[in-house]
């Protein structure tokens, strides 16, 4: 069940950050060709992937939501052939020093992050906490040629070539949220050979890493009578507090909380049981800061569920996840939409 | 214009049944995304008076109940059925359960307290360290919340993870006051079940009980969408801080105060109210001869946040019962500013023509 | 044009109090409309030209509420406490005079500090109406106010309160007067409660619909003297810029594409922009119904949100052409 895996490196390979998604949306579309209906793109650059049901009409729909977009960062100045860079999306800042970055200008350039001596700082600047205003990027070229090639505005992600570990983990940069696209991904390659009721909806959507956006607008645009988002969410690690992590490698989290529907989340959770796909339960007091939390208040509200795989060291460029995760989230999504019917719609009732 | 003195025209009064009906809904639990208890009893209010009643995707109970005439406003009421709480997250055995709060509550305002527990309402307590075994600096640093935890004493299996957990404070009436836990805003659908009960012939009325308006206004934004009314009521509490300074100098951010009536929103954190609807509370209240304070202008939030920013927008206003105490374990709003809300709400709709938005722009 | 910007600044119109200042700006446009609505938050929405074949619909907005202070109380001795309505600093407020809706003046002072070193909160600070006690007091619990400053003009520079965001309604509305011929739909948008939220520009994007969305705001500028933040790379005098991101969003990168084209096809300078923190009502447009492409003409401004913005009078001419030039033309979006 691994065939997803080179599909998945070659996204990890592209850039495609927040607001520039089409510089990954292509391979995906390539890969959802064979796979759906009918493809189209959104207003801001979303990929809509449409596989019809075979119910009457008026079908009713679900959506499935991964967000392609991949945090980065973006030339702010160029300095005696260096560079300046904000960021897109949530950065540490402490990662940052020594990577390996791909600088998107009118070529790619291959770069590095670097910290510059403590004596070129302000007083005021920690070395290992440096400020990302103060980083620079160096291509090692010469500054007449950084300013003919690079400009305001353009685009560095990481360097990282993914690569995949005993135990079979897979790491990467942009593991957020592209194991994602490949758990839709399997979950197409699933429904392609059985029949389903309801029509899907597949979105890869634009900006989740900035302001939800592509999940407000596809949502707005598709409203679907139901949708799960589907994004990594923290697994156990060095670093990070078990009480708010999860397992890698014991199958995805079903989320519980105010921003899940609970006729929704017992749905997956007793068909996940019965059939013996582990996942573990992720309690999302508040927001769970995903797709899922534009699509739940779109229109008139969507019931929604949100389905995650556990990723450790989330925004590096080492982040890590278990294949196996992949193929169960891939599946679980795929078991359900086969089982849905005309009825379903009547369950989704508040119990009271 | 329709005036008090007019004898054909009553407005609702709170009597036994409305407290009565409070005390139900006080006791009720039902935290951000879980609000069925209190869901169950609106249904049962509202039921007998509603010409349409659905309860939609996040659960907001959508009440229509239409007028007679034409033209006709159609107004929509909110008031939030959910209430800050906690939920449980991870199972550390023995009865020891860890927690994260729902909605914005200070964790000092947790410790040393009961609770009750999921939809079984199993008692438990978040306990505190014995001062015995403190030192002084540590009684100088404020409580962290992730120190806290819930007990339910050495059992298992009685809750589990993912339950939502409440104060359990029992509602009470203390002479002119009124004590419970979520009367944020539980006033607010007692007051809006009495409204339906009562709906002026002239409008459409549009009533939603809404969900989740704690951890994010979420219930009325989409109940608003569905709604897409001309103009937009909001029911909720607001704090008073009216109590003495340590210096006895004058307390000049006492947000509003007790007794003084309604609190009629100009402004807070999340809506620059529609001057018009300002006016027209003011102006009825005046009329009507009922006490009527303005809430001061900053902080804070209500569902007319995300209301006034939907569709093509939205004229909205709020207006709460003054209470004290709010987001801990028990509140205190007096039964007079109770009724005068009710008094100038029920008035003010009355008194809306259906010309009311296109005399005067904004 | 300086008499124009002189006008719209000198208005008083903060958050949620439009009125006054939009009948200022209806005044100037309604010779040049083909239509003015206004919405039910009070934005005041002109429409010029209808769309033709190879047309699109178009959103320009800029902002004509200004950031300013809401009263909270009026003490026993006379003293208004107040809050703010958007982005308001305290270290630019002490000294500084408002001029409430209702006409009253004031001047906002402090309580003497206990630590000098450290900037006031705003409970330290007071409006000074001139009052001895607060009977029969002009202003009231929820009375608002704004700067009061006089339009300064020092030649190639302009000097006044809200120029954030007046000079972009100034650049509209030349825009609107300039534009003879289009094969787009433009709806010039003056908007409403941005400075708390971009609120307006969120209604009347859904009311509009629009196939493209174009703000015209200010931006800060790094030329000024620092110590230790990095600077930002637009500076007054080198032309408008053309937003590629700030604290909010992304613009629209076919969008961005579109301006710099057509600026460098009409030979207009312009730089391009990165802005640390805020954001405008071009966010609000592009996560309007099914989405938006959107981006946003950026007048660079010294001093945001202090009572005296500057902004280079070139500049603005300038993002006037450009305007003219985006919006009279067929648009290409690839």
């Amino acid at each position: 069940m691994i065939e997803f895996l080179p599909f998945l490196k070659n996204l990890l390979s592209a850039s495609g950050l927040s607001g520039y998604e089409t510089a990954v949306r292509p391979q995906i579309e390539q890969a959802w060709a064979p796979l759906t209906d009918q493809l189209s793109i959104s207003r801001l650059g979303s990929l809509h992937g449409l596989c019809r049901g075979n119910a009457a009409e008026p079908r009713p729909s679900i959506l499935l939501s991964a967000h392609m977009d991949a945090i980065g960062l973006m030339v702010t100045a160029i300095v005696e052939g260096y560079l300046r860079v904000t960021s897109i999306g949530g950065i540490d800042a402490r990662v940052l020093p020594g990577q390996l970055v791909t600088v998107h200008g009118r070529e790619d350039l291959p770069g590095v992050v670097a910290s510059p001596e403590r004596r070129l700082l302000p007083k005021h600047v920690t070395e290992g906490a440096v400020p990302l205003e103060y980083l620079l990027i160096d291509t090692g070229r010469l500054p007449a040629e950084v300013e003919k090639l690079v400009r305001i505005g353009d685009l560095v992600s990481f360097a990282q070539e993914p690569f995949e570990t005993v135990g079979e983990t897979l790491v990467g940069h942009s593991l957020d949220n592209r194991a994602s696209v490949a758990v839709v991904t399997v979950c197409l390659d699933e429904l392609k050979n059985r029949p389903h009721a309801w029509d899907v909806w597949a979105v890869a959507s634009v900006q989740e890493e900035v302001s939800l956006g592509g999940a407000f607008t596809s949502g707005y645009q598709l409203r679907p009578s139901l949708a799960v988002a589907v994004d990594v969410t923290f697994a156990n690690g060095p670093g990070s507090p078990s009480h708010k992590t999860f397992p890698m490698g014991k199958g995805p989290t079903l989320v519980w909380g105010p921003n899940v529907h609970p006729a929704l989340f017992k749905a997956f959770k007793e068909l996940a049981e019965r059939l013996e796909i582990p996942y573990t339960l992720e309690v999302a007091p508040r927001h769970t800061g995903t797709d899922g939390f534009a699509l739940q208040v779109v229109g008139e509200g969507i019931p929604n569920l949100v389905m995650g795989i556990p990723l450790r060291y989330m925004h590096t460029p080492v982040e890590m996840v278990s294949l196996k995760d992949i193929t169960r989230a891939g599946r679980l999504l795929a078991e359900f939409i086969a089982q849905l019917d005309e009825h379903f719609m009547e369950k989704i009732m508040w119990e009271d | 214009m329709m005036t008090k003195n007019n004898p054909e025209f009553r407005l609702p009064r709170i009597g036994k049944a409305q407290i009565s009906l409070l005390e139900r809904l006080s006791n009720a639990c039902a935290v951000s995304g879980d609000e069925g208890e209190v869901r169950k009893i609106v249904m049962e209010q509202v039921k007998p008076y509603a010409d349409d009643v659905k309860v939609d995707a996040l659960g907001n109970v959508l009440v229509t109940r239409r007028g007679k005439g034409v033209p006709r406003l159609k107004v929509m009421l909110a008031a939030h059925m959910d209430e800050v709480g906690m939920m449980i997250t991870v199972d550390e055995d023995d009865g020891i359960y860890r927690f994260e709060v729902v909605g914005g509550i200070d964790a000092w305002k947790l410790v040393g307290k009961p609770i009750l527990i999921g939809k079984d309402h199993v008692p438990g307590v978040i306990g505190f360290k014995p001062i015995h075994l403190t030192d002084a600096d540590e009684r100088k640093k404020p409580v962290s919340l992730d120190n806290l935890r819930i007990d339910t004493g050495p059992v298992t299996g009685k809750v589990k993870v993912g339950d939502r957990a409440t104060f359990a404070t029992r509602f009470i009436q203390l002479g002119p006051s009124l004590r419970g836990k979520a009367l944020d805003d539980r006033l607010g659908i007692a007051t809006l079940i009495e409204l339906v009960r009562t709906a002026p012939p002239q409008i459409d009325l549009q009533a939603a009980f809404t969900v989740q308006e704690e951890n994010g206004l979420r219930g009325a934004r989409v109940a608003s969408y569905a709604f897409d009314p001309d103009l937009a009521i909001v029911l909720d509490s607001t704090p008073a801080y009216d109590q003495p300074t340590w210096d006895d100098t004058e307390n000049t951010s006492y947000n509003t105060r007790l007794g003084a009536g309604p609190a009629i929103y100009v402004a807070d954190g999340a809506t620059l109210s529609d001057p018009r609807l300002v006016q027209h509370l003011v102006q009825t209240a005046e009329a009507y001869d009922i006490p009527y304070q303005i809430r001061q202008p900053g902080s804070g939030g209500t569902d007319a946040g995300a209301i006034h920013k939907q569709r093509a927008g939205i004229p909205s206003i709020s207006i709460s019962v003054p209470g004290r105490y709010h987001h801990s374990p028990a509140a205190l709003a007096r039964l007079s500013d109770w009724q005068h809300t009710l008094t100038l709400v029920a008035a003010a709709l009355l008194q809306l023509k259906p010309d009311f938005l296109t005399t005067q722009e904004r | 044009m300086k008499a124009l910007i002189k006008k719209l600044v000198e208005t008083t119109g903060p958050s949620g109090y439009e009125a006054q200042i939009r009948a200022v700006v209806r005044a100037e446009v309604e010779p040049y409309a083909d239509e003015i609505t206004v919405d039910a938050l009070g934005n005041l929405i002109v429409r010029k030209g209808k769309r033709s074949e190879k047309g699109l619909k178009i959103m320009l907005a800029a902002h004509i509420d200004e950031i300013g202070v809401i009263v909270t109380h009026v003490d026993a001795e006379g003293f208004v406490r107040f809050t703010t309505l958007g982005g308001v600093r305290p270290h630019t407020c002490v000294g500084g005079r408002v001029r409430f809706l209702n006409g009253v003046s004031g001047v906002i002072s402090m309580e003497p500090p206990d630590d000098l070193t450290k900037q006031p909160t705003f409970e330290q600070l007071f409006i000074d109406v001139g009052l001895s006690s607060n009977k029969d007091a002009p202003v009231k619990v929820g009375d608002v106010a704004a700067f009061d400053r006089p339009f300064l003009d020092l030649g190639d520079r302009l000097v006044a309160k809200s120029m954030d965001d007046r000079i972009g309604a100034a650049v509209l509305i030349e825009a609107l007067r300039k534009v003879k011929k289009t094969p787009n739909e433009l709806y010039f948008v003056f908007s409403v409660q941005e400075e708390v939220g971009t609120r307006g520009a969120t209604t009347a994007a859904y009311g509009l619909d629009p196939d493209l969305g174009l703000a015209v705001d200010v931006t800060g500028t790094g030329d000024t003297p620092r110590r230790t933040k990095v600077r930002m790379q637009v500076s007054l005098g080198k032309g408008p810029a053309i937003k590629v991101r700030d604290g909010g969003m992304l613009a629209d990168p076919r969008v961005i594409d579109w301006m710099v084209r057509t600026a460098e096809k009409a030979k207009l300078p312009y730089q391009l922009e990165i802005l640390e923190g805020g954001t405008t009502d071009a966010r609000a447009m592009q996560l309007a119904r099914a989405g938006v492409p959107a981006g946003c003409l950026s007048i660079p401004s010294r001093y945001i949100h202090s009572p005296s913005e500057m902004v280079d009078y070139n500049d603005v001419q300038q993002a006037v052409k450009l305007m003219v030039a985006l919006v009279s033309q067929p648009v290409e979006l690839k």
